[in-house]
């Protein structure tokens, strides 16, 4: 019988078979649980969120392109962490920003947090966070101007007020807060995706039910955000509900590269989130502290890493 | 992975065990035997045959003084055609002495079944049966049989886990050769003064478990145990702690936690040679994968080609880009399909183009897969970063030499990353610079 050998038989190192996933079928699944925000954005604040997001997608891939065929690197857009990376900029904007901003926004988060630290897995932090922080600082009018919902603006003159947390660390009145029911629904004033906390949680199971994401992070963030309000004797479910949390816990805290491997690590980190936040948010000038935590926890990331390798088989206590 | 298992981590691997139902057939004999000197671990055998001598079935060709090492005997009657010198396909110098098969399966007069009266005469026989460690290490046995502790050993464990994908043929031995292996166990047992016997079986081979329960009942010490069907169960200190809870210390033996581990074939070819003389010639193979037209399970003599074997399957039914000796997680992609049967040896897979493709690595992602899927609970990701760097004071922190190889993290990986390759070549890396 014909011999077959050297040349047309592959000879390559096992394991001659590997799990169907990939790095564009993870970040799909991101995509995926992102639409139920991205459709609660726009019923929200109307077509311009949806605008703005579609902006910050487009500018951030071609971004990542550009910088790519410039630099001569080989081409990633097809691992749709540009698009992730858009999505989740365009979430942390007000509605109301300028599209050139936004484009801006993107910039710092492609070429300057990913691209030039290496590329996918290389950032030291959360591209579309420091983005929104660069933005912050640069543009603080614009960047805390929050546009009303569209229900809300029907019924008043105002274009703009605060947000619920603005609300309360402004020692404002406790009647103007939103009801828990808008705040769960996503009918507050705030970033445009970040505002509807059933839509978020949604996407959020959705991405733990895909085993895209562990639920370590996001439920040790919410918790400690929690018991830290109700020791602060604050309403706790108005603190899980305001602000950025639910999405920075589900989407932004657990970004792989800027997190920690173990889950011992996973829960330092979550805990150091929640922490900084509910400090922020009680004690500091700004009305929210997702973001700052979380870029802070990033950048401990690799201490955290460091520091919580776990026991390895055989290596002293099992258990 | 949670901290609060007392289960290693492991992953789910698709079982494509096809071939389950499918009792061995014998393979007729083959026109040559081409016999590896090579075929465990330890010092390779020197033939003992010259070239035009006669040869009977069972007749031992290639033996070594060294201490590990095991015979190698002749499985066909025939005529010493030649011994020639030939690179095996791990890349190191073999000699294979090849048997042109005269078919008259002549029987060496004297073999008699050994007398087995106590230790001393039972690990003699161990090592005149020829058997090594048959699920993949190639260990000799009667080295493995005779630790340097043997009053703290107390416990036999018999790895039926069999889990690798597609492998049936240790399914198939625990069925067919149940009295055998129980018989085995017993003789092992006494001779070593071994309280316990743990049969460890995966939970996807009921028929097995049912089986060997049902003859087991009665025995005094002896026990089936379930494993959990998933990857890598079988591997030795995964199967050490899934069954007793014993950890087996980095750089140490399972004797040194006081176990003996053996795979059933092992048993089984122990006992056979016990019982009727007959040492180690034959194996029980899986042919499978799909550019094989017939897949089955084969008995077949050592030496006998693996093209020929193939054909004895039908043949392929595409053209075969890969074939890998052993199952997919593990096992090795040989080069030429002419190469021959070793004791080791208990698959053999063939797949077309579309499967062998080796898909392109992309970046690291950080995901955290592959720490989480590592059964001895090693770092791949920061191990292979560490590789890049050549970095062998992290690499050694990373305990890196504790990698076993089974392939859990490269599986796992979304961007294909060769991780259990990298902790290869990291492990050699090591060795080497310890040495400086
Ligand atoms: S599984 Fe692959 S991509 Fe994920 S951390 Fe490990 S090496 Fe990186
Ligand atoms: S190949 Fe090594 S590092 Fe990878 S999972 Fe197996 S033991 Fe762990």
């Amino acid at each position: 019988m014909s011999r077959y050998n050297q040349g047309t038989l592959i000879v390559s190192s096992s394991p001659h078979i590997l799990d169907n996933i990939n790095t564009t079928r993870i970040m799909l699944d991101v995509i995926i649980a992102l639409v139920p925000a991205f459709i609660m954005s726009g019923v929200v604040f109307g077509p311009r969120a949806i605008l703005l997001t579609i902006t910050c997608v487009a500018s951030c891939v071609v971004f990542e392109w550009a910088f790519e065929k410039v630099t001569k690197k080989e081409n990633t857009i097809t691992d749709l962490s540009a698009v992730v990376t858009g999505i989740l900029l365009g979430f942390n904007l007000p509605s109301s920003l300028p599209y050139w901003m936004a484009v801006i926004g993107s910039f710092v988060a492609i070429v300057v947090v990913k691209q030039l630290f290496g590329g996918i897995g290389q950032n030291f932090a959360n591209p579309a966070i420091t983005a929104r922080i660069v933005l912050m600082l640069s543009f603080a009018t614009p960047m805390t101007t929050w546009p009303l919902p569209k229900q809300i603006l029907e019924a008043s003159d105002a274009v703009t007020g605060p947000t619920p947390l603005g609300i309360m660390n402004m020692g404002g009145n406790i009647s103007e807060l939103p009801s828990k029911i808008d705040m769960f629904l996503g009918f507050t004033g705030g970033c445009l995706g970040e505002t509807s906390a059933i839509a978020l949680l949604i996407g959020g199971l959705y991405l733990i039910g895909r085993k895209v994401i562990e639920p370590t992070i996001p439920v040790v963030y919410i918790g400690t955000v929690f018991i830290i309000a109700l020791i602060a004797g604050q309403d706790p479910v108005f603190h899980v509900l305001a602000g950025g949390l639910m999405l920075g816990a589900f989407f932004m805290a657990t970004d792989y590269a800027t997190s920690p491997l173990t889950t011992k690590g996973k829960i330092v980190y979550a805990i150091g989130c929640g922490i900084l936040t509910m400090i922020i948010r009680l004690f500091g000038a700004l009305p929210e502290g997702v973001s700052f935590s979380i870029l802070l926890m990033n950048i401990l990331t690799p201490h955290i890493d460091n520091l919580s390798r776990r026991k390895i088989y055989g290596g002293g206590g099992k258990k | 992975m949670s901290i609060f298992s007392k289960h290693l981590p492991a992953i789910h691997v698709e079982h494509h065990k096809y071939t389950a139902e499918c009792p061995t057939e014998k393979m007729p004999l083959p026109d040559k035997l081409y016999i590896s000197m090579l075929q465990h671990i330890g010092a390779p055998c020197e033939p003992t045959v010259a070239v035009g001598d006669h040869v009977k079935v069972g007749q031992v060709i290639g033996d070594s003084e060294a201490f590990v090492s095991a015979p190698i005997h002749t499985g066909a009657s025939g005529k010493v055609l030649s011994i020639e010198k030939t690179m095996s396909s791990v890349g190191i110098w073999d000699l294979i002495v090849t048997i042109a098969v005269d078919k008259k399966q002549e029987v060496l007069e004297d073999l008699s079944p050994p007398e087995v009266t106590d230790k001393e005469s039972f690990l003699k026989a161990v090592r005149a049966s020829g058997v090594v460690g048959l699920g993949g290490a190639a260990f000799p046995t009667h080295v493995k049989f005779n630790p340097k502790n043997p009053e703290e050993v107390d416990t036999l464990i018999i790895n039926g886990a069999e889990c690798e994908p597609y492998i049936t043929s240790d399914y198939r031995t625990m069925l067919e050769d149940s009295e055998l292996l129980v018989n085995g166990i017993k003789t092992t047992m006494k001779h070593l003064n071994l309280k316990k016997t743990i049969i460890a079986i995966e939970a996807n081979k009921e028929p097995a478990i049912k089986k060997l329960s049902d003859m087991v009942k009665d025995e005094p010490g002896i026990e089936v145990f379930t494993l959990k069907s998933v990857y890598p169960q079988g591997a030795e200190r995964v199967v050490i702690y899934e069954t007793t809870g014993r950890v087996v210390p980095p750089g140490k033996l399972p004797a040194d936690a006081g176990v003996l581990v053996s795979n059933v074939s092992t048993i089984v070819a122990l006992q056979r040679y016990i019982e009727t003389g007959m040492p180690l010639v034959s194996k029980k193979i899986t042919v499978d994968g799909n550019a094989i037209k017939n897949p089955k399970n084969v008995e077949v003599l050592i030496g006998t080609p693996i093209n020929e074997l193939i054909g004895f399957c039908g043949g392929y039914r595409r053209v075969p880009k890969k074939i890998i000796m052993g199952g997919p997680m593990m096992g090795r992609a040989i080069y030429d399909d002419s190469i021959a049967i070793i004791k080791n040896n208990n698959a053999i897979l063939a797949f077309d183009e579309e499967w062998a493709t080796v898909p392109k690595e992309t970046a690291c992602i950080n995901c955290g897969r592959c720490v989480k899927a590592c059964p001895m609970m090693l770092m791949p990701t920061t191990i292979f970063k560490a590789y890049d760097k050549k970095d062998v004071e992290a690499l050694k922190k990373l305990n890196v030499t504790l990698c076993m190889e089974c392939g859990s993290c490269s599986y796992v990986c979304p961007a294909k990353k060769q991780l259990s390759f990298m902790n290869r070549l990291a492990k050699q890396l090591v060795a080497e610079g310890g040495k400086k």
